[in-house]
């Protein structure tokens, strides 16, 4: 997205409900500030995510797209963010093979009690898509606005 | 068509402060579906609910979407808002403008735009959420307790302390576990039997607790305030109901050569017997690998002696079917096996025993009376070595021993180094450590006295190997500290081993679909906040099985888990999470792949009639969902070829309607 002729990566940023959606309001309660282009989407649990969902936001002109889960063992459902990092390791992967560079996709732990590393991860992925320049592939033409 | 009302709150100046909220109000208003968009300066306050209520009747609206603070902060108030209007309160979503806009933005402008977006994303959810209803199921007023110690008894009887009636099954012709065993109890050495048999004899006169000893669960469906529990009776060979205790059966048995396990084999008991004299229910057993009678057809002594006529050869298992509302796993711990510790020469030498074993020699009810003895020649021993670790904190031999530290071993090592010096003042006691570890209420200053009081020699440093020469052990150590190889001559060595989870909570914990860790300990729901549940909805956890625990904590954690149940009992009907999985049966091609990811058991198949097109009946298998066990986390969903799982409240389209309003 370009705004001021200036490059802003739009994010997609899926956090679960019990530990990084939590890690995200911490930040905010802390003032801990992150650029205005992530916006998040909350799911229950990060094994929701299903990979259609990120497909179709890059297909919608998204830059780069973060899913936020509890740390490994920690899982409110005690399992469902092994199956995120194995889905999602598979799918990253495929996405590379397409020419979604890997550093536009990524899995982080973020808990509840991290609102600075959710910002953090947050400032620095950001930064990392910016340095890719803006998403051309997958994106689809017809849905330009 | 919905008819969406939106409400963009400032929250003061939180919101307004960085967000131009009328501008987001304004923006919204053209958003489709959009009926009506205001906004007011506390929407949570009570005038602020009052707009809500009111716009909801005015404008006959079916959903609204109110941008405000995090829905962790206000959810529940604006859902009650809702439905206090008549609105089904899942019809609500938020838009989090503050914490997630306002609070981490500082440009207006560029803030006021997230705001527009992120309300924008609420509002394409909204326009595809429909009404859920939590499901309601009725609550079985009756809990199950798995396992018969004193994790088991303390919540059996805190149950039915409560008033609702409990259930115990032990595998053991009686309960009381191996806190009947031991002989003190650290840190203030009352004796154990001393304060459990008054529990137990508690638990078995209690009119609200029914004991099954010598019983196991061998079947386990339903789900939270339904589970369905089939318990096997195994046949003890005696009328429990006519069985008075008196003991005259297990003199007069002549089969007098059966290790006697209570006594973990360092003596004999007969083929009936009763573990131990405060046994609850004192009821003889009689063993049927042993007895001359059932193996051979003679004999029947016990019959002959028997003056309540409570001894029957026929008597065959019987399998009892229960409901519970809730089940709690008591199963507790066992000692690891020896076996694999060549070095400590446990198997080649009756001098070496375990810590259990010691308890055993140590307490008054034991094979000795009492009486320190060797096991070997039954002469006291002057020299005692007692090595810590026996297995525990063993990352690099993970064959034969533990990862974990078993936590209750310093303190009970401390406990009978302390009690041979008190008793036998001219026996020297050395201890071997890794570290000693002392964190509970007084047991710093318990193991302090052992050191400083009662001159137990503690030596930093593992035992290498124990060699029995002649009649005594020679004892080959490290000492860290000094930095030296030392030798002893013991005439007694005591391993601490580590404690492992008892054999049969593996096969429980598949029946109750209960999670285990690697070590076969119990999973609680959180390691933090829910420590005493299971992530299985209706399974509690209580004592050993989830997590090795001294007496205290195993009594603290049956007093929560009671307490948890009670709390469940105490319902009429549960409501549930709407927000769970469903399956579309048409969609569905059987495949099992979102029974296999989902970590509750919820999803179960059958084979239903499906009309065909051409107007046959075709038959298929179709995965249901139990809603009442379902947690909601949509594993299942992303699991699903056909597309046919979905999640309520969090539905494939709806989050992908919130991708394309952000990525507009």
């Amino acid at each position: 997205m370009q705004i001021n002729g200036e490059f802003k990566p739009l994010i997609v940023a899926f956090c679960c409900n019990w530990c990084s959606y939590a890690g995200a309001d911490l930040a905010g309660n802390n003032r801990l500030a992150y650029p205005e282009n992530v916006k998040i989407i909350k799911v229950p649990c990060s094994c929701r995510v299903n990979p259609m969902f990120i497909l179709r936001a890059f297909q919608r002109g998204a830059d780069g797209v973060i899913i936020c889960g509890c740390h490994p063992g920690d899982c409110h459902y005690t399992s469902g963010n092994y199956y995120t990092r194995r889905r999602m390791s598979l799918l990253f992967s495929m996405l590379n093979f397409l020419g979604i560079e890997k550093e536009r996709t990524r899995v982080e732990w973020v808990s509840a009690a991290e609102g600075a590393k959710f910002a953090a991860t947050m400032n620095e992925f950001t930064e990392a898509v910016a340095a890719l320049g803006e998403n051309k592939r997958l994106e689809d033409l017809r849905c330009k606005r | 068509m919905q008819r969406i009302g939106v409400f963009v709150c400032w929250c003061g100046s939180n919101i307004a402060g960085t967000v131009d909220v009328k501008a987001v109000a304004e923006a919204l208003k053209n958003e489709p579906g959009v009926v009506f968009s205001t906004d007011y300066q506390y929407m949570c306050s009570q005038a602020g609910q009052d707009i809500i209520k009111n716009a909801i009747k005015e404008h006959n609206l079916s959903g609204i979407v109110v941008c405000s603070c995090s829905p962790r902060m206000h959810e529940q108030t604006f859902r009650k808002t809702a439905q206090a209007a008549g609105l089904n309160p899942y019809m609500v979503e938020i838009s989090n403008i503050r914490e997630q806009c306002s609070w981490v933005h500082k440009d207006m402008e560029k803030g006021t735009e997230k705001a527009i977006i992120l309300g924008k994303a609420a509002i394409a959810k909204v326009n595809l959420n429909a009404p859920l209803t939590p499901g309601e199921s009725p609550v079985t007023k009756r809990a199950l307790v798995i396992g018969g110690g004193i994790a088991g008894i303390q919540t059996a009887l805190d149950i039915a302390d409560a008033g609702f009636p409990v259930d115990i099954v032990e595998t053991k012709p009686t309960i009381g576990g191996k806190m009947a065993q031991l002989d003190k109890t650290f840190p203030t050495l009352d004796c154990a039997a001393c304060i459990l048999t008054p529990k137990m004899v508690d638990a078995g006169q209690s009119d609200k607790i029914r004991i099954f000893s010598y019983s196991e669960v061998s079947q386990v469906k339903g789900f939270v305030g339904n589970f369905d529990v089939t318990i096997k009776k195994k046949a003890r060979y005696v009328k429990e109901d006519l069985c008075t205790g008196c003991g005259l059966c297990t003199e007069k048995c002549p089969q007098k050569k059966v290790p006697n396990e209570f006594n973990l084999g360092m003596d004999n008991r007969r083929a009936i017997y009763i573990p131990f004299a405060q046994a609850v229910p004192k009821v003889a057993t009689i063993d049927a690998d042993y007895c001359t009678m059932l193996k051979s057809g003679k004999c029947g002594v016990c019959s002959k002696v028997c003056t309540a006529g409570a001894i029957d050869y026929t008597q065959k298992d019987e399998y009892i079917e229960e409901k519970y509302g809730a089940i709690v796993v008591a199963t507790g711990y066992n000692p690891i096996s020896m076996d694999k510790f060549d070095e400590y020469a446990y198997n080649q030498s009756k001098d070496v025993i375990t810590s259990l074993e010691f308890e055993r020699l140590t307490n008054a009810a034991g094979p000795t009376a009492g009486k320190l003895l060797r096991p070997s020649d039954n002469k006291h021993p002057h020299t005692i070595v007692f090595v810590q670790c026996v297995g525990s904190r063993c990352a690099n031999c993970a064959e034969k021993g533990k990862e974990y530290c078993s936590k209750i071993c310093c303190m009970y090592t401390a406990k009978h180094a302390m009690l041979t010096r008190d008793k036998y003042p001219d026996t020297d006691v050395y201890v071997f450590y890794i570290d000693v570890r002392t964190p509970g209420k007084s047991f710093d200053e318990f193991y302090r006295r052992a050191v400083e009081e009662y001159g137990v020699h503690y030596i930093k440093g593992m035992v290498g190997k124990i060699a029995p020469e002649g009649d005594v052990l020679k004892v080959q150590a490290s000492d860290l500290i000094n930095n030296k190889q030392i030798h002893i001559d013991a005439d007694l060595v005591v391993l601490a081993a580590a404690i492992e989870p008892d054999k049969s909570a593996r096969p429980l914990a598949t029946m109750l679909t209960a999670s285990m860790d690697t070590n076969d300990f119990f999973t609680e729901a959180h390691p933090k906040l829910r420590p005493v549940e299971s992530p299985t909805a209706g399974v509690f956890l209580s004592g050993a099985c989830q997590g090795p625990k001294d007496i205290p904590e195993t009594v603290a954690q049956a007093g929560a888990a009671a307490s948890k149940v009670i709390g469940l009992l105490a319902k009429d009907k549960l409501m549930g999470n709407p927000c769970v999985a469903h399956s579309n049966e048409l969609m569905c091609n059987g495949c099992s792949s979102c029974e296999r990811v989902c970590p509750y058991g919820a999803i179960t198949y059958s084979d239903k009639e499906f009309r065909m097109p051409d107007r046959t009946v075709a038959i298929r298998r179709v995965a249901s969902v139990n809603e009442a066990v379902c947690q909601g986390c949509g594993a299942c969903t992303v699991a699903c070829p056909s597309g046919a799982m979905d999640l309520k409240g969090f539905a494939n389209n709806q989050i992908v309607a919130e991708v394309d309003a952000i990525c507009k």
